[in-house]
């Protein structure tokens, strides 16, 4: 592998909901009120080389929007580094955190909330570049046009503001808002999820054509596993905060090794699949207010042992680059 | 097919909507048939009136919209003669619907026990409240919500999101209906709780014989589940057939573009068909075929409305160019 682009180590982010008044005069006098803490994501730690896409696979409340946000620099960590080309967000420079600001940029799920509804799409665009001196404000809006050019916009829709424009438009005005700045690490959060299949299509070859030519790096987060399977060259798969299983996307679609990732291949729907027999895994997903002690997926994993229940597993490398979290691989 | 009257048969079903701006013809002559207990998908992107045909069967279709020709025929009685009083009677007794959201079909201020009886008793008064009660234990049991008995006395807010779609289905259960009409029911769900919501479904219709229809814009679930594909665009069916059929041998070629659109493990690293443009808008769509603008095949003769016809048999499809030769590529 290549040296890692950006490299995150153990990161953590808690939330936690303070006590009010009432609560803190109740704990005083003894109640067992204590602030509520949820560990959004827990000490983990990936790194994404240069030119890669890795496909970021979860389900609701897993923590992957709030690890792409704090890659993104929109969310601090609670504990944990960002390398960021070798340098620590921490350690940079004013300047050079600037720059790193820059070059990470983020593209949303849902291109009706992330336009400002009051902007025509030339300000949308125009702004960074122009405060950041990409441009002059006097050429804003031959730059816009090439940005919208590039993500298959026709300029002459400049002048326009968001809700004249269908979802899918919405989302690649999104995208150059992203790209006027010259990005070379772009976190797209549940970018495709809102549109139809064949405004999807359209949106996927475009992330696909844009890297090819701008030698663009991607951390793609989504639900989706067959639009994961289509794009990524890596896989990561978390579940309540932790990461447990990291592989090849080949691998990882051939030969899942963790057994919430099989069970997550199988429940996703084929369209080459006809006539299921759905098994389903039993139970639903915890409450990360208050996760399962020991692994998190226990309470739902059909090879559970005691140990599964008291002991943390930790990522470790299964094979040459795959690592998974199971007690299972250690062998019994 | 069981008998020779199916459960339901809708013949050429137009739904128009009556706007300020226009005539919306959301349903434009659709017709179809769900035998006992068959399962039915039907497909498309927003705005091709796949939930609206569901609401017409139902008839739930709300000022300005209105049924404005066609027959809903229902074990033999057309629907559409029927006065509101009749129709009430065989709505959620007869025909159930599952909607995409539980958290707007549930009452959010009453228990779920006094929704269930409430739902028996308004269909038969001569069911005594402790049979009542039984009934919607059996019914919780049956889509798999554990401890039945005390998740009666619950609100619909202490559910889970999964929990809440199974509690909409035993509801749409309880008076063992014939057809249960289900729109978008696993969109909002997380990948694992939509497998189990698909391994319920599939249960009832093999065990108690209910006619399905599935309204969703996934063609993936409706590969697992379903027996029979009704592909709609611009407010018509424009192929319909057996789901092996239609999803391997496509014939339309909005679907074939559709098909060629879905991500997934055979379209690793190629580009994805993406069919061109974005759908019409429903206030203006095209003379004749309304997939015309987008579809590589269109030509003068495509300005008429295409007739249903049957190219291969079992097969109807409206198209003057239909794909034959499966040889052939997409979008040539």
């Amino acid at each position: 592998m290549t040296e890692a682009m950006l490299e995150v180590r153990g990161l953590t982010k808690n939330f936690v909901k303070k006590l009010d008044l009432a609560g803190r005069i109740a704990q005083k006098l003894g109640s067992s009120i204590r602030e509520e803490v949820v560990h959004a994501v827990d000490g983990v730690s990936i790194s994404i080389a240069k030119g890669g896409v890795v496909g970021l696979v979860g389900e609701s409340g897993c923590g992957k929007s709030t690890l792409g946000r704090m890659i993104a620099g929109i969310l601090p960590p609670t504990a944990g580094d960002i390398v960021y080309k070798g340098v620590q967000l921490t350690d940079m420079s004013p300047e050079e955190a600037r720059r790193a600001a820059l070059e990470i940029q983020m593209i949303f799920q849902d291109p009706f909330a992330s336009l400002n509804p009051r902007m025509r799409v030339v300000d949308i665009i125009g702004e960074a570049p122009v405060a950041h001196g990409y441009c002059k404000a006097s050429e804003i809006h031959e730059y816009v046009s090439d940005v919208m050019q590039r993500v298959g916009l026709d300029p002459e829709y400049r002048r326009r503001y968001p809700h004249q424009f269908s979802g899918g438009q919405r989302q690649r005005i999104g995208i150059a808002r992203a790209l006027a700045v010259k990005p070379e690490f772009l976190v797209c959060d549940e970018a495709i999820a809102a549109l139809d299949v064949s405004i999807q299509a359209q949106v996927i070859n475009l992330f696909m054509d844009l890297r090819e030519d701008l030698d663009l790096t991607y951390l793609f987060i989504s639900h989706d596993l067959s639009v994961v399977e289509h794009i990524s060259d890596r896989v990561v798969i978390m579940y309540l905060g932790r990461i447990v299983e990291v592989a090849e996307t080949d691998d990882l679609f051939r030969e899942p090794n963790h057994p919430y990732t099989i069970a997550l291949l199988n429940e996703v729907p084929r369209v080459d699949q006809r006539g299921l027999d759905y098994k389903p895994i039993e139970g639903e997903i915890p409450s990360p207010l208050d996760p399962p002690s020991g692994c998190h997926f226990h309470p739902r994993c059909p090879h559970a042992t005691d140990r599964c229940k008291q002991e943390r597993p930790v990522l470790r490398e299964i094979a040459p680059n795959r690592w998974s979290a199971c007690h299972l691989n250690d062998g019994t | 097919m069981t008998s020779d009257t199916p459960t339901l048969d809708v013949r050429d079903l137009k739904t128009h909507f009556f706007t300020k701006a226009g005539v919306a013809r959301a349903v434009d002559g659709v017709s179809f048939t769900v035998g006992k207990g068959e399962v039915v998908g039907l497909v498309g992107e927003s705005g091709s009136g796949k939930s609206v045909t569901g609401f017409s069967i139902i008839g739930l279709v709300d000022p300005p919209g209105r049924v404005v020709s066609g027959e809903v025929r229902f074990k033999g009685q057309n629907l559409l003669d029927l006065k509101a009083e009749q129709m009430r009677k065989l709505r959620g007794n007869r025909i159930a619907m599952i909607f995409q959201d539980p958290m707007m079909t549930l009452n959010p201020v009453l228990r779920v026990d006094t929704q269930m009886v409430e739902t028996i008793r308004a269909h038969d008064a001569s069911v005594s409240k402790a049979d009542a009660l039984a009934r919607a234990r059996d019914a919780l049991g049956q889509v798999g919500i554990p401890a039945p008995d005390e998740r009666l006395r619950s609100y619909p807010h202490q559910f889970s999101g999964g929990m809440r779609q199974r509690v909409a289905i035993a509801i749409a259960l309880l008076n063992k209906p014939d057809l249960i009409i289900a729109d978008e029911p696993t969109t909002a769900l997380d990948v694992t709780i939509q497998g189990q919501i698909l391994y319920e479904a599939q249960k009832l219709c093999r065990e108690t014989g209910t006619s399905m229809i599935w309204i969703t814009h996934d063609l993936a679930v409706v590969a697992g589940l379903a027996d029979k594909i009704c592909v709609m665009y611009g407010g018509r069916i424009v192929e319909q057939g057996l789901i092996d059929d239609v999803l391997d041998h496509p014939v339309h070629p909005y679907t074939r573009g559709l098909l060629g659109s879905v991500p997934g493990h055979n379209t690793r690293g190629h580009r994805l068909y993406q069919i061109p443009g974005m759908a019409p808008s429903l206030l203006n769509l095209p003379e004749g075929c309304a997939f015309q603008a987008r579809c590589p095949k269109a030509d003068d003769a495509c300005k008429a409305l295409p007739h249903i016809t049957n190219p291969v048999p079992g097969r109807e499809i409206r198209c003057f160019h239909p794909h034959l030769d499966q040889d052939e590529e997409i979008g040539a």
